[in-house]
């Protein structure tokens, strides 16, 4: 196995291993180790085994869908767990995204300010720009879920679609925003500097020979680990949250505000917390796309393509499971990525019936995928694993306390 | 202080009646009305303001027309949200499918003479009444597949609006696959002549129709609703199926009647916008914000409130074009709605209490 192989199977290795443990079954005590081992392994198999181009496919493959993994466990906070049907995922996706471009880009001089026009670019590391991403989506809907959350269930749905569909409006209008209606290029990555020859001044001497054989081809695997770390650190978190009284309260809520209130929760703060924590979540969802696209323009974001998609994860998933979540998240990108395969076995096919066909083949991926959602929404509207009912960990099943 | 004392209460009692007091004013259908005059006031002031004064009364009349086709939209809209109680997202996509229908069955038919001022021909109308059934059938359809197995098994809300979601997308996507991502258009190159009315006012014929033909289908449907009798069994599943089922009217009937009338007026509604602007596959999907917008501002169920919102958004619609970027249109909608929503959820003609 040679040196690049290794490295490229370590790096894949390390980011399963921080999604794997996500997706193991709870309450086992081998969960997390065994996940890290079992990341590793299947990282090094799987560099060792599968041709380079393929490797980074599977690798594209993985960032995607732990993105989506991030946007439909925000949702899931709003959905699973409060009951909002937020059908604008995409605005505060969009916001994270664009937030986090403004923030670390460079403002454009000279020729290049007459074809990018940007609000500012303030060249500021990868981590502030996402923690701004976060905060900006965070403030976006406080600022939307004063007016909106009040409203019955079937009108938010409405409005939310709105709100995206503005958010979007806006960032495909105004071009000194964010380069109006053209992308918005040259987002900077993190740590990119590694494998360019030239290298990071910030690396220690002794240590450039580990990636040196590495090149800017092999990056995205770096990435990955990127945003699995903050998948699983998000899924930690989410999840620890969901768990205590908080999340208790947030059930509460949802199933029944009337017994909620009367048990002196304020059942208006609950909703729009959790409101915008699952922004806040999208928000960094948004961030970690834009830095891996690179480019990103108004028509990523269009309000169903990015709503829908993610909300056919979380209901093929099971809405009030996280792990559902993110499982959901993979399993739909899965099956996303292989219908184009099927698009384009279907080609002679559809080049038989008529001579324009086989050119809009991809539109028969979303004949396909909203056939699924049809599918769950009519057969298994839970998911794939349902909602915990649990309430403590220290509980048996039967109700007595582990402890006895 | 371990009893909080009477006069401390009462300041705060009062303050609470005050506050209840301003929120039964708002809640009031005059205020809403009084609110939408103001924001349609500053709407025109601002137009004036950015030296838009003269055009004010030629958007003025175009948003009318405009609010005729959102009109034609929001009927079958707001008839099946009244019965069937849920948004239902799929009707954009059943908007678009009546417009693509039509344009496919258009050279079919022997092209008949023009009908001076309107630029179409008997054809155009003979295609129209073929594609409203056809769509009409398709929304039958959905039901019968996807619709009465959800009502069946007593889903939730959430899982119809999801149901009609996809349901939007995959008639969205078979629009796709048969007619294509282009844009087209009934009558390629056909001139469309804008007669001249007073105050500087252009409108073409066509306009006129629509707009004509918007008050028809709302005069006709409230007619229906209230005359007929299957107007007062749908009336009645609307307001409590299973009483209505008791009193022995036949509810999936009913509903299924609801679902045909509704395709067939969002045909008619995406033929109409077609007509006056072009034919894309989003077209619908750029009609479901102002539509959603209308049937709730005119109250879920009343095609005439649906036919007096669409008009008011249609008007602040071209109005703020005067000052906003014309993209911004779907935004007007929505922030009309939302303040409806805020002031009077039954919106403007919806029953009190509801």
């Amino acid at each position: 196995m040679s040196q690049v192989i290794f490295i490229k199977g370590l790096m894949l290795g390390i980011a399963l291993a921080f999604i794997l443990p996500i997706l193991l079954p709870p309450g086992r005590p081998w969960r997390v180790p065994g996940g890290i081992v079992l990341g590793l392994a299947t990282g090094l198999i799987l560099a060792a085994l599968i041709p380079g181009g393929y490797l980074s496919y599977v690798i594209s493959f993985l960032i995607m869908a732990s993105i989506y993994g991030l946007l439909s466990l925000g949702l899931n906070t709003q959905w699973g767990y409060t009951g909002h049907l937020n059908f604008g995922v995409a605005g505060f996706f969009a916001v994270g995204a664009f937030t986090s471009a403004l923030m670390t880009i460079e403002a454009p001089t000279g020729v290049a300010a007459q074809y990018t026009q940007v609000l500012f670019g303030l060249e500021m590391p990868f981590l502030v720009g996402v923690a701004t991403a976060a905060v900006v989506s965070g403030v976006v809907a406080l600022i939307v879920a004063v007016p909106v959350l009040r409203l019955r269930m079937d009108f938010l749905a409405i409005a939310t679609i709105g709100v995206a569909e503005i958010i979007r409006l806006i960032f495909q209008n105004e071009r000194w925003l964010a380069n109006g209606p053209q992308p918005l290029r040259g987002i900077p990555q993190p740590a990119r500097c590694l494998f360019e020859s030239e290298g990071c001044a910030w690396l220690p001497e002794g240590m450039a020979w580990i990636i040196e054989p590495l090149t800017t081809r092999d990056y995205s695997a770096f990435y990955l680990i990127v945003v699995a770390a903050f998948l699983a650190l998000l899924y930690l978190i989410i999840e620890r949250a969901c768990r205590s009284p908080w999340g208790r309260m947030l059930r509460a809520v949802r199933d029944d505000e009337a017994s909620a209130a009367m048990n002196g929760k304020h059942v208006t703060y609950a909703r729009v917390q959790s409101f915008v924590v699952g922004a806040v979540v999208m928000g960094i969802a948004g961030a970690l796309y834009a830095h891996y696209t690179v480019a990103i323009d108004y028509s990523h974001f269009h309000a169903l393509f990015a709503t829908f998609i993610v909300w056919i994860m979380l209901m093929l998933g099971g809405s009030g499971n996280h792990r559902g979540a993110i499982l959901g998240a993979i399993i739909i990108w899965a099956v996303w990525s292989g219908t184009s395969f099927i698009a384009s076995g279907l080609e002679p096919v559809l080049a038989a019936i008529h001579e324009e066909l086989p050119g809009r083949a991809q539109y028969i991926r979303w004949l396909l995928v909203s056939l699924l959602l049809a599918g769950i929404v009519l057969f298994r509207p839970q998911g794939v694993l349902r909602e915990e009912m649990r309430v403590s960990n220290y509980l048996r099943k039967d109700g007595g306390s582990r402890d006895g | 202080m371990a009893v909080p004392g009477t006069d401390h209460e009462q300041p705060a009692a009062e303050a609470q009646r005050l506050g209840e007091r301003l929120r039964e004013m708002t809640r009031t259908r005059t205020f809403l009305i009084a609110t939408l005059i103001v924001i349609l006031a500053l709407m025109y002031l601002f137009g004036a303001l950015s030296g838009a004064g003269s055009r004010l009364m030629s958007l003025t009349a175009w948003g009318l027309m405009l609010g005729g086709v959102i009109a034609l939209g929001s009927i079958g809209l707001t008839l099946v949200y009244g019965v069937m109680k849920f948004p239902n997202f799929s009707h954009g996509a059943l908007v678009t499918l009546g417009a693509y229908v039509t344009y496919t069955v258009l050279p079919l038919l022997p092209d008949g003479p023009t009908l001076s001022p309107l630029s179409f021909g008997y054809e155009f109308l003979v295609a129209m009444v073929v594609a409203m059934p056809v769509v009409g059938a398709v929304a039958i359809a959905l039901d019968r597949a996807v619709y009465r197995r959800l009502r069946r098994t007593g889903s939730h809300l959430v899982l119809f609006a999801m149901a009609s979601l996809a349901m939007a997308f995959f008639l969205r996507s078979l629009i796709y696959l048969i007619w294509g991502p282009d844009f087209h258009f009934y009558y390629p190159g056909q001139p469309n002549p804008a007669f001249r009315l007073p105050l500087n006012i252009r409108v073409q014929g066509d306009q006129v129709f629509i707009l004509v033909m918007a008050f028809v289908f709302v005069a006709g449907v409230s007619a229906l609703l209230e005359w007929t009798k299957m107007g007062k069994a749908m009336r009645a599943t609307a307001d409590n199926p299973d009483l209505a089922g008791v009193r022995g009217i036949n509810t999936e009937r009913v509903i299924a009647w609801t679902w045909g009338l509704g395709g067939a007026l969002a045909a008619c509604g995406g033929v109409m916008y077609g007509l006056s602007s072009q034919l894309r596959p989003e077209m619908g999907f750029w009609l479901l914000l102002p539509m959603f917008a209308a049937t709730i501002m005119g109250g879920i169920g009343n095609p005439y409130g649906a036919l007096i919102a669409a008009l008011i958004i249609g008007i602040s619609h071209q109005v703020s074009t005067s000052f906003l970027d014309p993209t911004y249109g779907p935004a007007v909608a929505f922030v009309l709605m939302v303040i409806t929503l805020l002031i009077r959820p039954q919106g403007l003609l919806g029953r009190d209490g509801g």
